[in-house]
Order: C-alpha cells, then structure tokens, then sequence
C-alpha cells in the first residue's frame, strides 16, 4: 500500500467532527459508579458513619485517600500525551504518604504504648486488605479503558497511576465502612492493599497500554 | 523549511479537522508525509539501521497520528505532539528489527533539508497486515485506500449502507494498528 493510499483511508474515517473529551471518561465514571451502587446495595457504610464524620480519625483516614486519588488523577492526565510526564502531580503523590506519617507521629504520641499493637492490627486487618483490592476492580477495568484512549510513554507508569486512583476509591468504600480509624492501624494496612491494585495496574498497564 | 514552520498551518489545520472539515483534515495529513519521511530517515540512520523501513515508520506514524488525534492539547504547539509520536513509531520499528535507538524528540526536530528523495516502495508490513484483516474490514479499507473511492462510492459498489462502511473503516484501521502493536512481539 502506498502512503497515499493509507491517507485517503485515514482522511475518509477522520472526516468528522471529534466526539467531545468528556466522552473518554464514562468507562471510568460508570465502573465507578457500578462499584458505588453495588457497594450501597450490599455493603453499606459502617452505621455509626454521621457520628464518625465528627472524629478526627475518621477525617483523617477520608481525607488521605481523597488526596492520593487528587494527585494519581492529576498524574495519570498528564501522562497521557506523547512525550510528557507527571510533572508536579507526580510530587503531590508525596503528600498522602508524608500526610500519613504525620498523623502516625500524633497517635503514637498521644495514645499509651501498650494500646498500639491493639490499635495496629485492628478489627480485620484481612478483610481490609482483601476488599479494598476487591472494591477496585471495576474501577481500574475503567480507568484502564479511558486511559487507552490516550498515548502515553509510559505504560508501565501510567497502569500504576490507574491502580493508585482505583485503590483510592476502592479504599474511601473501604474506608466508610471499617471501624479501625487509627492512623497506626491505616499506616500497616492499607498500604498492603493499595499496592496490590498499584502493582496489578502496572502490570496490566504494560500490556493495554501500548499504541 | 524547518518542522517549526509547519507549527501554523498545521495547527489550523488540525483544528479545522476537529470541527469536522475532512478536506482540512486530508490536507493536514498529506503536509505530513514528507517531514515524516525525513524524520525517519534520521532517526534509522541514527540508529545503524538502512532506509528500506523509512516508509513503514512513515505509514505506522500517520496512523498513530490520526488514531490519536485527540490526544494533542490544543493550547499547545503541535509540532513537538507530531514528533513525539513519530519518536514513538521509530522506537518500536528499531526495536522490531534488534536495534537500539537513543535520540530525542529535539535532535528529531531540526531543520529539515528541502531534497529528499522519497521511496517508491510499494510493500510494506502495513500492506501485508491489510490481507490479513476480517474480509469487510479488508474490503473497505482497500477500496477507499487503495482505490480512492469516497464512503458513498465504496457503499454502492459493496451494497453496504454509508454507516456500515464508516465502522468497516474505523473498526479496520483500527485492528490495524492492534496488528502493527502484536507484530513488535
């Protein structure tokens, strides 16, 4: 095939007006909206949730997860362009994990030593792990599918920021639901769980990310 | 002419393209073809390889271009957008044939000698995926690339209805590049 007989092809397919970007984003918003109605009908938030919006605790844990997802969202767009990186977002990835260990600093230094091992391991530790994990599923299946409307560099990179950001909603579900609000208690496990979905979306982004 | 001075008319054109002008849009991608060519042409040679796969980095490029069209921002220049794809396309190819590319999207992007000579080789691995699509998809693809014809034309002469023959399209090229992608195995 010569290279005018390929552009005739392209021009006839391109020959139209663009679909609007925000069109791009409705598997991730519909995974995610899937996985929020599936987590209402069958799991729910814990039932003491208004009281706890008034702990500090409780805040904290939210408000951590809202970061990491701001700054893998900022991120993953970013990266999604030709020959371009995350630039600052990549840096406001720091602040959950800086945030965090702050709020361990302050529990440590207010609550009895012999409470910490209690506070660390928690109700269900396992049940943190595994259903944070579970709870992200649908949200990286998404989050993959918008990003490979994109041409990113940086496949491998950009999967992991899709897994940051699922595990983000998949641990503020999480997180509404669970009772261990100790910073000791979200510094042990929720790491754990988060870089399972971290890792599986790099891996995953190697492979459907590519162009 | 440098690639820089492209950046204008290009641009429009693009956004012309976006607003649905296909004679923009056919027009754009015509104007490209031949700073590509030079583009790969530097970039095999940087990388020790012949010219023999200058029009394949090319064909998979303008490709690449068109299916990820919407990817370059608007409030940004375009001409870096079009050569960081073409890097792109250039790496996996030296990869393909066992070679090993360092070059960056600023040594691609100087200026670019007014002769060139272009090849007229006719085979090329683009050609030989297009036999290998579903039949539909095969048909349609040929006829409006090979042959020229607009949708309507290649609706009549298939018995297809234009929309049929919009998705045969879209949905063909785009198994082509899923093809080019399984062949960097």
């Amino acid at each position: 095939m010569r290279t005018d007989d390929l552009v005739n092809a392209l021009a006839a397919d391109g020959a139209r007006r663009s679909p609007p970007a925000w069109a791009r984003v409705l598997p991730a918003i519909g995974a995610t909206l899937v996985t929020v109605a599936a987590f209402a009908a069958w799991l729910n938030v814990r039932p003491d949730f208004a009281q706890a919006l008034t702990t500090p605790r409780f805040l904290a844990k939210l408000g951590l997860l809202i970061a990491l997802g701001v700054a893998a969202l900022g991120a993953a767009r970013l990266i999604l362009r030709p020959a371009s990186s995350a630039g600052p977002w990549g840096v406001a990835l720091l602040a959950p994990p800086a945030l965090l260990a702050l709020c361990v600093i302050a529990e440590l230094a207010t609550t009895p030593t012999t409470g910490w091992a209690r506070l660390a391991v928690g109700t269900n530790a396992m049940r943190c792990v595994t259903l944070i994990p579970f709870l992200s599923i649908l949200p990286l299946a998404g989050i993959l599918a918008t990003l490979r409307s994109g041409a990113t560099d940086h496949p491998i990179a950009a999967g992991a920021l899709a897994g940051l950001l699922a595990a983000a909603i998949g641990g503020l579900l999480y997180g509404a639901m669970c009772t261990d609000d100790s910073p000791l208690f979200v510094a042990l496990w929720y790491p754990l769980a988060i870089g399972i979905v971290g890792g599986a979306g790099a891996v995953l982004g190697r492979f459907t990310l590519r162009w | 002419m440098r690639l820089i001075d492209r950046e204008t008319e290009w641009a429009m054109l693009m956004r012309a393209a976006r607003e649905g002008d296909g004679e923009a849009y056919r027009r754009l991608l015509r104007s490209m073809v031949h700073p590509l060519r030079v583009l790969a042409a530097r970039g095999l040679a940087r990388a020790g390889l012949g010219q023999a796969d200058i029009e394949d980095v090319v064909q998979e490029t303008l490709l690449a271009i068109h299916l990820k069209r919407e990817t370059w921002d608007s409030t940004r220049s375009i001409a870096p957008w079009v050569v960081a794809i073409a890097r792109h396309k250039l790496v996996d190819i030296v990869r393909r044939r066992r070679g090993r590319i360092e070059i960056s999207i600023d040594d691609l992007m100087d200026s670019l000698p007014d002769g060139f000579a272009e090849s007229e080789a006719t085979t090329h691995q683009i050609s030989t995926l297009v036999n290998g699509l579903a039949l539909r998809q095969r048909d349609v693809v040929r006829l409006v690339s090979v042959e020229g014809r607009s949708i309507a034309a290649t609706a009549a002469h298939l018995r297809m209805s234009e929309g049929a023959v919009r998705i045969a399209l879209h949905r063909g090229l785009r198994a082509l590049a899923a093809r080019v992608r399984r062949s960097d195995r």
